[in-house]
């Protein structure tokens, strides 16, 4: 008899929203084809994704999978190495970023980054936070005193350092030290936030509160954030980009990529198989 | 042979060396504190106030060494007020700002071997452009412009360490923030690279201060006994004041205790030249912890 069976089609609403929703969120980085060579060396191969507005995306991969490279591509931070080549494209709020007329001030003002490793500059803590503002030229000292204040605030510092603003920031231990990074980022009122491993030099404690900040934080900006760890992808992202060898293999939802990886490497990385 | 022999040997060519070498540290070490010691007490002798206050008198032979000391300090001061500046600027150029390929890699290598070329050279260059081609004479100001040539290439290779030896995590938190390149370096890497550049240059200023060729050819005088109080006029200085005394006048004999206080004057303003650069220097490396 020609009747087949149908297959029972299982539909998860919810998901499907979802994704749809997900979908539609503006999306504030769209990379298209980005090659990138140190030298001869190829760093990046052709990476094409775009990064959502007001999410958390996660960059993982093994060591020199290209993660970093690409995140400094992104403000163009990467220049600052000699002999660095790119092809392709970055559009930023419709703007390419590779654009020789592009201001890199204003680039990297509308882009933030926090370093791997705490970097705050040999200046008190109160200049640390005060030197952006300054330097896009706010001399109210009033104004300044506030915005420092609201900074160290909102990275839940303030409590912390309140009484010793003048003291050298290299006095605070690494994790207060990363959360001014932070401080001294969100002083210049950027859009995107870029985070190479900000967590990876910190201990537990320290790091599982740069990591709710970061989830604080995603209501206002859009961050991408490289992390070696998979909880923490997991955790705090909304979408995850897997980098292997220089090449994007997955880019998906972050809970996609951890429960159901189209791509066999992702599932081995993700599982902790290799790298 | 054995293996215990040859680890025998092995020490004895150690321990040879070891003395050879500690030799060779003794006599070094023993030569200068001779050679301090020699000084010091020649020149206790008439040392004193009246004598670092006083102008020379009597052809020398008596009174004191007041423009001599005055001299060199001026002329240190001017070297270092040209020098500086100039010296700071090109290696805030080379390091900060020119690409780095094999044209600042020569420009490099020239100013390394710059600070190679013996004082007399430098002497009868700055006699050539400073005094005859610029115009300015015998004088203060072109002994000063030839000073600050001969010790530039310190200045700018201390300063291009210093400028190094600041994280290169301060210019990315600076960049990254929006700084503009000369924002970056105005705010976050001179403050730090201050110290260093400091002490380069104080060590620039000793070696000025002790130089004697090049001054007796470009403006040194032989005996001048007033303050200048121009910078086209000639003046005394302590290193030509001592060569003098000790070679050129009709009565060495009698003006040497003169010659040995010149000379434990000069050596004293050296050394306190160099001490200030040392302390500055660990003042700060203390203070910084990245260095
Ligand atoms: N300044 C540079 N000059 C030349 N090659 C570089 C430079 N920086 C990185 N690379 C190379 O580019 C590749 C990617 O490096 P990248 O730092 O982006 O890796 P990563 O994924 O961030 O690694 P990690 O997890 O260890 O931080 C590596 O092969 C690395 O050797
Ligand atoms: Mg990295």
């Amino acid at each position: 008899m020609g009747i087949k069976e149908v297959e029972p089609v299982q539909i998860n609403v919810k998901e499907q929203f979802e994704a749809r929703v997900s979908e539609s969120v503006r999306d504030v980085f769209q990379v298209e084809e980005l090659s990138l060579w140190y030298g001869t060396n190829q760093a990046l191969n052709s990476i094409s994704f775009s990064v959502k507005e007001k999410q958390v995306t996660a960059i993982i991969g093994p060591s020199g999978c290209g993660k970093s490279t690409f995140l400094k591509t992104l403000n163009r931070m990467v220049e600052l190495n000699t002999n660095v080549q790119t092809r392709g494209s970055i559009i930023y709020q419709d703007v390419d970023v590779f654009d020789p007329k592009v201001n890199l001030v204003e680039l990297r003002s509308a882009i933030g980054m926090v370093f791997q490793k705490p970097n705050p500059f040999a200046k008190s803590i109160f200049d640390n936070v005060a030197f952006g503002p300054k330097i896009h030229g706010v001399r109210n000292k009033k104004k300044l005193k506030e915005v420092v204040e609201l900074c160290l605030k909102r990275v839940g510092l303030w409590d912390e350092v309140k009484d010793r603003l003048n003291d050298s920031a290299l006095s605070l231990s690494g994790g207060q030290q990363q959360r001014l990074c932070i401080a001294r980022c969100l002083a210049v009122e950027p859009e995107v936030i870029l985070m190479d491993e900000p967590t990876s030099a910190l201990d537990p404690i320290s790091s599982a509160k740069v990591e709710n900040l970061i989830e604080e934080l995603k209501e206002l900006y859009s961050i991408v954030v490289v992390t070696h760890n998979m909880q923490q992808a997991a955790r705090i992202s909304d979408h995850t980009a897997f980098f292997l060898h220089g090449e994007l293999v997955e880019y998906d939802r972050t809970d996609r990529i951890f429960s159901n990886p189209q791509d066999q490497r992702t599932k081995d990385y993700v599982t902790g198989r290799f790298g | 042979m054995t293996n215990a022999a040859l680890t025998k040997k092995k020490r004895y060519t150690q321990s040879l060396w070891v003395t050879v070498c500690s030799l060779f540290t003794a006599i070094t070490v023993g030569t200068l504190l001779f050679l301090f010691y020699w000084i010091v007490v020649g020149g206790a002798e008439v040392i004193s106030w009246s004598f670092i206050t006083q102008m020379p008198e009597q052809n020398m032979t008596a009174g004191g060494i007041w423009p001599a000391l005055v001299g060199t300090v001026y002329v240190s001061l001017l070297t270092i007020a040209i020098s500086v500046p100039l010296g700071i600027g090109a290696a805030i150029y080379l390091n900060e700002y020119a690409k780095q390929g094999r044209l600042v890699r020569l420009i490099r290598l020239s100013i390394r071997n710059l600070s190679g070329v013996p004082s007399i050279v430098y002497g009868l260059f700055g006699l050539g452009l400073f005094a005859a081609t610029f115009g300015f004479g015998r004088s203060l100001i072109a002994a000063a412009l030839t000073l600050a040539i001969m010790v530039l290439p310190w200045v700018i290779t201390g300063a291009e360490e210093a400028l190094k030896a600041v994280p290169r995590s301060f210019r990315e938190g600076g960049l990254a923030l929006g700084a503009t390149r000369w924002q970056m370096i105005r705010q976050l890497v001179l403050p730090s690279a201050i110290p260093g550049m400091a002490t380069g240059s104080i060590l620039g200023l000793a070696r000025a201060a002790g130089e004697t060729a090049p001054i007796i050819l470009t403006g040194a005088a032989y005996y001048l006994p007033i303050i200048p109080h121009d910078i086209k006029e000639q003046f005394m200085a302590l290193p030509y004041h001592l060569y003098i005394l000790a070679t050129q006048h009709s009565e060495t004999a009698t003006v040497r205790p003169i010659a040995y206080g010149t000379a434990l004057v000069l050596i004293l303003l050296v050394i306190l030249l160099n001490s200030v650069a040392i302390f500055i220097r660990n003042y700060y490396r203390r203070k910084n912890e990245w260095l």
